[in-house]
């Protein structure tokens, strides 16, 4: 396994590659490097972040390399944050449940919109863990590699607190 | 395939409203028996709906008597414990021995705690998992899978991955969710549910129904004495990459799993395709185009969403189990609700049960964000 790129996304600022790129939030973030998906506004905050981790490390690859590899995702809130927002609109007063915030409470959604965007047909899988812990992480890449036909994986960590607490680490990480 | 390392089936179990084993679980279902029902002012909820439901007074008690040492576990918990310690009296492996890991499937988990306390801990889901593996004394980081309706399959997948790469000798495999005000009222709000019965396959068929069930498989390396055991012969997860709610309208990401295990499974091995066969418009219309692709028209299909209904986070494992069974049988299971070929490509779906003596089958499951996936077993010595 070989990693080939890696962005680290927190509140405070961007790192593509080493290299810190932008030290704005996510909505800034998206205009400066994308722009040209409105979607991005439906989302949730734990899909925008991985939508725009996602961004930053497949915009020089090709369809075709895209098209067969895989997402494999991890973090320790789930769609907690999400969970909290639905729960809130189910009160006895105030039952208001909504299909477009219910889809959100589902953490494998910001694999199917990083699917979506990039048009990748592989493998799309999302794991809990308690910590970013890159040995686990690594471990389940090899796995995932092993019986799976993707000669690419987009992999690590993404959790979302709140605006002031989240973090983004991704790799993009090659079969040799 | 001299040489090539052989994972199989140790054990299993189905928690229910059909049973509280595999053999009483399937009884059930090849005699026909289905626990959905209309449901009124359960849960808090405004609308009635159609589901299949623990008795909680009944399960609870039982739990109670059952299970000691248990008292701080939820009833979510509790079910995955009392599933895998059904599932360990039929072997003898021992949870918790060094080699062994546990991996949970569940969608939502203790969700049902936010109503009181938004902070509650339990509701992160490795922190259940971690309860689960305790109770049996396993100190390894259990494995936890969240990957919506797929979850089930995607676990065990997770299961065979550990074994081939020796990172465990043993998986215990349990998959588990609990209806809540917070789930029904979801599916509610996307006009999903049923307010009968559900109709997998069927022309009349408007949505699915929502069940519950704990179960579990045990996966370990075979050996020479296992010659009749349940073999794993493939598997495949894959995307459409078309929408976050809504099957691919060519069927995309399930025809490329079926591609893949058709790669390594024969489609003249095949007693049946278990579908995923929730009884929504777009799920078995989008599955009939994906086995017409693959060039499965005329292996016979069998969907059990008629009998549990969708059972989230345990569908897969159920619904591997029962396709086990069956097989075991000589029998493909009837598709409970289904009449009328109500889908674009005629697959083979029957409302009686059928005869095979074919002893492999695919499990295949479709969900939220795109995802699919699916699994193939083969009997041991079979192939």
């Amino acid at each position: 396994m070989k990693e080939l790129k890696r962005v680290i996304i927190t509140p405070q600022e961007t790192v593509l590659n080493g290299e810190c790129i932008s030290r704005s939030g996510l909505t800034p973030l998206y205009r400066e490097f994308c722009g040209d998906y409105p979607k991005f506004f439906k989302m949730d905050s734990l899909c925008k972040l991985g939508f725009m981790g996602a961004e930053l490390l497949l915009n020089d690859i090709s369809l075709e390399e895209k098209s067969d590899m895989a997402i494999v995702l991890f973090n320790r809130n789930g769609s907690l944050i999400t969970d909290r927002n639905y729960q809130g609109t189910l009160g006895d007063d105030n039952y208001f449940p909504s299909p477009a915030l219910f889809v959100y409470t589902l953490a494998n959604i910001v694999t199917g919109e990083i699917a979506i965007r990039h048009k990748i047909y592989g493998e799309t899988s999302f794991y809990l863990l308690d910590t970013p812990d890159w040995v686990e992480i690594e471990r389940t890449v090899r796995n995932t590699f092993c019986t799976s036909s993707a000669s690419l994986i987009l992999a690590g960590w993404v959790d979302y607190e709140t605006a002031e607490d989240y973090l983004a680490d991704l790799r993009l990480i090659s079969r040799d | 395939m001299e040489g090539v390392m052989k994972i199989c089936k140790i054990a299993d179990n189905i928690v229910s409203p059909l049973g509280f084993t595999t053999a009483e679980n399937y009884n059930n279902v090849a005699a026909g028996v289905s626990r959905l029902g209309t449901v009124e002012g359960v849960f808090d909820l405004p609308e009635p709906f159609c589901a299949s439901l623990f008795n909680r007074e009944e399960v609870t008690a039982l739990l109670d008597r059952e299970l000691t040492g248990a008292e701080a576990l939820t009833l979510f918990e509790k079910l995955c414990v009392y599933s895998v310690r059904l599932a360990l009296e039929n072997c003898d492996v021992n949870p918790a021995d060094k080699g062994v890991i546990f991996i949970l499937s569940t969608t939502k988990g203790n969700v049902d705690l936010l109503e009181e306390n938004p902070t509650d801990a339990r509701c992160y889901l490795s922190y259940s998992a971690r309860r689960i593996a305790e109770y049996f004394g396993n100190t390894n980081t259990p494995v936890v899978v969240s990957n919506a309706c797929i979850s089930g399959v995607c676990a065990q997948i997770a299961g065979v991955r550990e074994l081939l790469s020796g990172d465990c000798t043993c998986a215990i495999v349990v998959g588990c969710d609990l209806l809540s005000k917070f789930i029904v009222s979801g599916f509610q709000s996307f006009k999903a549910l049923s307010p009968e019965p559900c109709k997998p396959f069927d022309r009349d068929r408007v949505g699915l129904n929502l069940g519950e069930a704990a179960a579990t498989i045990i996966l370990g390396v075979a050996d020479a004495t296992d010659a009749q055991s349940w073999e794993y012969a493939g598997s495949s997860i894959h995307n459409d990459a078309n929408h976050i709610s809504g099957p691919s309208r060519t069927g995309e990401g399930a025809y490329r799993v079926l591609f893949d295990i058709l790669a390594v499974v024969d489609r003249d091995e095949l007693g049946f395709v278990s579908v995923h066969g929730t009884s929504t418009p777009y799920n078995d219309e989008m599955e009939s185009i994906a086995m017409h692709r693959a060039g499965l028209d005329d292996v016979p299909v069998t969907g059990l969403k008629g009998y549990y209904g969708h059972t989230l986070g345990a569908a897969g494992i159920v619904e591997t189990i029962l396709s086990m069974q069956a097989a075991d049988h000589g029998t493909v299971l009837a598709t409970k609700g289904y009449e009328n070929c109500g889908t674009s490509y005629g697959v083979s779906v029957s409302p009686v049960e059928r005869n095979t003596d074919r002893k492999a089958f695919i499990k295949i499951l479709s969900g939220f964000g795109g995802s699919n996936a699916g699994i193939a077993y083969r009997k041991g010595g079979e192939a």
